[in-house]
């Protein structure tokens, strides 16, 4: 992506910003996270549809904020999970350039977050097909059958927390299973443990995903955790009509009290 | 040198499951291979070039019960589990990799306390080791000390021949009880160059000129740059043969409950915090530096070991590609 490039080369050439975060040609086939500080080095940077880790990751860090200010080269999911973020007080509009890039592989100056918000408003993301599947098969199970999916995919869980350490949404300078006080989460890898783990993970980010992925992808032993919360988002949609990353109000969908929540679960 | 025929390796495998060990060996279950507890030769997959989680797990399991506990108004008792009880496991079909790295963690669980949990499983442990027919770009053993037809580590090391046999050498004491409980599997080898028969891998660097080169190496900015994009997981930690660190936890109820140890990593942000809340790895390129340092230049220095043996794990499970033979080029280039 030839704009790509000339747009990080000038913005680093100009000192507008001090680091591009972007995707880049790793080993064995694989593309990775790129960090590119100096022009000459904006050349590696590169956007297709193999660019699946969620950059906005990246943007709250302070092992990357210290570096200056930044860019970031954003796909559709990275833009819904800038304005989560934002809206969580995690990321602040000075401090980033956002280079918005499409399926179609073009590239978007965004001047400001609230052309973020109009844009994302008009290009909806849908689940993959194969995840989309899935989730019908899951649906049409017994719950029977559905927890024994669960507690065979689970069983393989090896609570190295990658699905977290990928996940933006996942923030929490001290998250609940690094608690000792009391041990909320097990730590170790058994059974109830690793349900623990993945059930808590899920309810926390409720309302809060932006369906990248990233989570089931990351998993070393192929454990399709995102279906969790895709599911829940679904689930979200049908009983509050939204879904996550399409607003810059500062509001939480399940935090934010509004005289309209619907309380019918109180009998 | 002998020669174990194909049709009389599940013989073997028949001795030493009547001989009441069980069997750790690669099976291939939900779309990858990974070390697992067998009950029948068929289960086993002899051709593979890396599982997905090492065999540490036949001696470092990732969760170990280590004592019961109950309270109770007269006071508390503990009930350790009793170490005696576990069984002898035969890691079966082991990489030279994966039968090398029983040394280096070895040389952790017996520096200055003698584990007894660990160093029990590790006398019990009978390691079949399995010759290296081909490789992918991440294996690396080559540039650390360990080479496809390695012994180091292996009671009976087999050695796959065109035809199905296998190569036998018998290694220690313990392969040669083996080899005389059921000798009519093994017969006389024919004539063959075992360099041959074995893949060859590529040497990237040199681990002794890299040990000497990282020890000085602690304040270099190479560690900002190489650790940007790693998440602090511990995917890499998990799946290394040779990574030892481990938590322990209580688990329980108001009258009692259990003491396990379960695998930990350097890699998590809170793995070094204090009570204090001073954390003295703060943030990820310090982490990063210390995985690569440990394995590299303390371990070395302290133990007389190296922290890896090239089995290319790490790199192949990292969701962010932090491959690590291109990182320590990098460091030797720097």
């Amino acid at each position: 992506m030839n704009k790509l490039k000339e747009k990080a080369k000038e913005l680093l050439s100009s000192r507008a910003v001090q680091v591009v975060v972007g995707y880049e040609e790793g080993t064995g086939g694989k593309i990775r996270p790129a960090f590119v500080s100096r022009p000459e080095d904006a050349d590696k940077l590169l956007y297709n549809a193999d660019c699946h880790h969620n950059l906005a990751l990246y943007l709250y860090k302070h092992e990357t904020k210290r570096i200056g200010k930044m860019a970031v080269v954003a796909p559709p999911f990275v833009l819904r999970s800038i304005l989560i973020l934002t809206t969580e007080f995690q990321l602040e509009e000075d401090s980033l350039v956002v280079l918005g890039v499409t399926p179609e592989e073009e590239l978007i100056e965004f001047a400001n977050f609230k052309e973020i918000e109009t844009w994302v408003n008009q290009h909806p993301i849908g689940m993959k097909e194969k995840d989309r599947e899935m989730l019908n098969r899951l649906n049409a199970m017994s719950r029977d059958e559905r927890w024994q999916f669960w507690q065979n995919e689970f069983s393989k869980c090896i609570k190295c927390f990658a699905c977290r350490g990928t996940c933006p949404m996942c923030s929490c300078f001290r998250c609940t299973v690094d608690y000792n006080a009391p041990q909320w989460i097990s730590v170790g890898s058994h059974q109830l443990g690793n349900f623990d783990w993945h059930l808590m993970r899920a309810m926390h980010l409720a309302g809060r995903c932006s369906v990248c992925g990233q989570c089931g992808e990351a998993c070393p032993m192929d454990i399709p955790v995102h279906l969790l919360s895709f599911q829940i988002n679904e689930d979200i949609f049908k009983m509050f009509g939204s879904r996550a990353g399409l607003t810059l109000k500062k509001e939480s969908l399940l935090s934010t009290w509004k005289s309209n929540d619907v309380e019918n679960f109180i009998r | 040198m002998k020669l174990i025929k194909k049709e009389d390796l599940p013989g073997l495998y028949g001795y030493l499951a009547s001989a009441g060990k069980k069997i750790f060996a690669p099976v291939r279950k939900n779309g990858m291979v990974s070390f697992s507890f067998t009950s029948a030769f068929e289960e086993i997959e002899m051709s593979y070039i890396q599982t997905k989680l090492s065999a540490k797990a036949a001696a470092f399991p990732k969760i170990e019960k280590l004592m019961k506990y109950t309270i109770q108004k007269e006071g508390q008792s503990y009930e350790p589990y009793d170490v005696e009880k576990f069984p002898g496991i035969v890691v079966w079909g082991a990489h030279p990799c994966d039968a090398a790295a029983f040394h280096p963690l070895n040389a952790v669980f017996t520096w200055e306390t003698h584990d007894k949990y660990f160093t029990r499983r590790l006398e019990n442990l009978l390691i079949i080791g399995l010759s290296c027919t081909s490789h992918d770009e991440f294996c690396f053993c080559t540039s650390v000390g360990v080479h496809p037809g390695d012994t180091k580590g292996s009671d009976i090391q087999l050695t796959p021949l065109p035809g199905g046999d296998y190569l036998a050498e018998i290694i220690t004491t313990k392969g040669e009880a083996v080899a005389a409980a059921v000798p009519a599997l093994f017969s006389p080898a024919p004539g063959l160059n075992k360099e041959e028969l074995v893949t060859s891998v590529e040497k990237r660097f040199d681990h002794e000129a890299l040990h000497a080169k990282i020890n000085g190496m602690f304040d270099h900015p190479v560690w900002k740059e190489q650790a940007l994009r790693c998440i602090g997981c511990g995917a890499c930690t998990y799946v290394c043969p040779i990574c030892s660190c481990f938590d322990i936890q209580d688990e329980g109820g108001i009258f009692g409950g259990l003491r396990y140890r379960c695998w930990d990593s350097c890699g998590f942000g809170h793995f070094t915090i204090h009570t204090s809340g001073h954390n003295p790895r703060e943030s990820q390129d310090t982490r990063w530096r210390q995985r690569l340092m440990h394995k590299f230049s303390y371990q070395p220095q302290r133990q007389e070991v190296f922290g890896c043996v090239g089995c290319g794990r790490c790199s192949r499970n990292c969701p962010v590609d932090m491959n690590i033979s291109e990182h320590l080029t990098q460091i030797m280039a720097v």
